[in-house]
């Protein structure tokens, strides 16, 4: 690429780089909103549910700006509902299946803390906007690593059966935790423009508050070569998963196109 | 002192509108009474998560999703204000929970009904929503304090889910064709459901004097229910849309709303369990509950742990997320 590039081409990388970012926190608060109303306790019932409405507050902002990028009329519906699954560009971690309770909070772990350095990182960034959405979430998830982590704890250092599930968990999930790191053409784009760090700067730091909760929680490490995935969400190449959450997601918006709701 | 004493001195105090507090004496009717309503309320909180809970991860735009979310949540929060409220009288949640799931413990029939369509998330704020603030709004004023707090939390944010499904509604009444339609058939099933909420009528609700007597209660079912059909009557003409009874008519001798006779057959028939959704609603909260006990079982088991473990001795409990934070830093 040569360095004067068009302006479009480096708006685009931006733009994609928003979806992105809504596309993750869409998919995992879709996700968490599955078990409301069906938690193990109420108490949590609640404080799943509240991560979930802060994700997709989040989604919106960034789908919002994304709109803003675009400018044809696009709104933040349109990209959460019109966009077919290989046009997401979400992580493959949040599209995951619940699970049970373990495999939900691990995976809300999992993410938050990456989400956490990430966003450290973004709030510091060159895009204005970015950086105040990325500000104002960072409060957010720092509740959601503290809530998901006592979880992560309480599971792996609660009796046998919840360590024994929580490491089923871990070793379902190690799957899908190298995407996070390996950064997707957009990412590296704006990298090189100096918006944003290269994801793999985050990765010892990601890794470390992982392996401390995990070594508090008695649960195994997570191995370096767990890598077995060839998928790339982030490009969108998506696991089935993501089909049918949008299918159910974007139901009546397909069955009746051009509608206000 | 003697019983009738203190029997007398609760009721002076009530009918001087002091509240009653945990720890005075009160009639042991007086507190079954309180026990019953209060954890059937509190079940209908959490029983009515599911119908509109059925909807989350189809409502049509970013904006119904994350209100839908909000909302459904408050309903959590409602039940855990409620089954507290309940637990000051001396029963436990667990208890409560228990007798909800093998059946003897009620909960409101109106969630009983199934949510077909997105309208149903509108006529469920707009009517059920609306019927329940018509209920609870003189609950504020129970003569039994946590109560009447725990309804005054209550009520604020239930007039907001109210006017969010009236919106819903609205939204619908102006769109296409199918919307529209969808917007009515929603209005055509909720509206005698909703119309049952308040209960059996008067001559036929031998509790209701004694409820009112210890200012548990302010008005009669029928007396409730008439308000909510005078207003909903004058609402429903902003939405376009018509009420399902066609014996509605305005009666100026008597300044309200005459309305049509209310099928008592199906109401008992859902209240004693076969409404069309009784058996799938309590399946999923039993569900719910047996999927976590091994949550439940682990939280019990990792508290216990910290609390004998010499290694934890010397760190309070709460430091997972300082030691968090610390790493975070
Ligand atoms: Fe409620
Ligand atoms: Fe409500």
């Amino acid at each position: 690429m040569t360095p004067n590039q068009p302006i479009n081409i480096s708006t685009n990388q931006l733009f994609n780089y928003t979806l992105h970012l809504a596309d993750n926190n869409l998919i995992l608060g879709h996700r968490n909103s599955e078990w409301t109303g069906h938690g193990p306790v109420l108490e949590q019932d609640i404080a799943l549910s509240n991560i979930a409405l802060d994700l997709v507050g989040q989604a919106r902002n960034f789908y919002q700006y994304a709109a803003q990028l675009k400018n044809d009329g696009s709104t933040e519906d349109t990209f959460a509902y019109l966009r077919d699954a290989n046009e997401f560009k979400n992580v493959l971690l949040v599209e995951q299946s619940n699970g049970d309770w373990g495999k939900t909070i691990l995976r809300q772990f999992l993410f938050s803390v990456y989400q956490y350095y990430l966003y450290q990182q973004l709030e510091k960034c060159s895009d204005r906007t970015i950086a105040s959405i990325t500000e104002k979430a960072l409060k957010e998830i720092t509740y959601h690593i503290r809530w998901s982590s006592e979880w992560v704890i309480r599971l792996g250092d609660g009796t046998i059966e919840s360590h024994a599930r929580m490491n089923n968990a871990l070793h379902e999930l190690s799957e899908f935790t190298d995407e996070l790191f390996i950064p997707a053409s957009y990412e590296i784009e704006i990298a090189r423009q100096g918006i944003m760090v290269d994801p793999v700067f985050i990765n010892a730091r990601w890794r470390e508050k992982v392996e401390a909760i995990l070594r508090e929680a008695t649960l195994p490490f997570l191995s370096e070569d767990n890598n077995k995935q060839s998928l790339s969400g982030k490009e969108g190449q998506h696991t089935e998963n993501l089909i049918h959450i949008l299918s159910e997601m974007q139901s009546l918006q397909r069955a009746y196109p051009g509608c206000e709701w | 002192m003697p019983l009738q004493n203190h029997e007398e001195i609760f009721q002076k105090k009530v009918d001087r509108e002091v509240r009653i507090e945990p720890r005075d004496w009160m009639p042991d009717q007086y507190r079954k009474t309180l026990i019953r309503q209060i954890s059937q309320h509190a079940h209908s909180e959490i029983v009515g998560m599911l119908p509109e809970g059925n909807w989350i991860t189809r409502a049509p735009s970013l904006r119904r999703k994350a209100t839908l979310i909000a909302k459904v949540q408050d309903e959590a929060g409602h039940g855990l204000y409620l089954y507290s409220a309940a637990e000051t009288l001396g029963i436990t949640r667990d208890e409560m929970i228990r007798q909800l799931h093998v059946g003897k413990a009620k909960y409101s029939s109106i969630f009983n009904y199934p949510t077909p369509s997105w309208a149903d998330m509108g006529a469920i704020g707009w009517l059920v929503d609306g019927a329940a603030i018509m209920n609870q709004v003189p609950l504020c004023r129970a003569s039994y304090g946590p109560y009447s707090r725990a309804m005054i939390r209550i009520c604020k944010e239930e007039s907001f889910h109210q006017r969010q499904g009236f919106e819903i509604l609205l939204t619908l009444s102006t769109g296409s064709d199918a919307q529209r339609q969808m917007c009515q058939d929603a209005i055509d099933r909720w509206w005698w459901p909703s119309i049952m909420m308040f209960g059996p009528n008067d001559d036929s609700s031998p509790n209701t004097a004694q409820s009112m007597k210890w200012k548990i209660k302010r008005f009669t079912n029928d007396e409730l229910r008439q308000r909510f059909v005078d207003i909903c009557a004058e609402q429903v003409k902003i939405l376009g849309m018509n009420l399902p009874d066609p014996e509605l008519k305005w009666n100026q001798e008597r300044g309200h709303f005459d309305f049509g006779p209310i099928n008592w057959d199906e109401f008992w028939n859902v209240v004693n369990g076969n409404g069309p959704c009784n058996k799938e609603r309590l399946e999923a909260r039993v569900k719910a509950h047996e999927d976590g006990a091994w949550v439940r079982e682990a939280a019990v088991a990792y508290a216990n742990k910290r609390k004998t473990d010499p290694r934890q001795a010397t760190a309070p409990s709460s430091s997972h997320f300082e030691a968090g934070q610390s790493l975070l830093k």
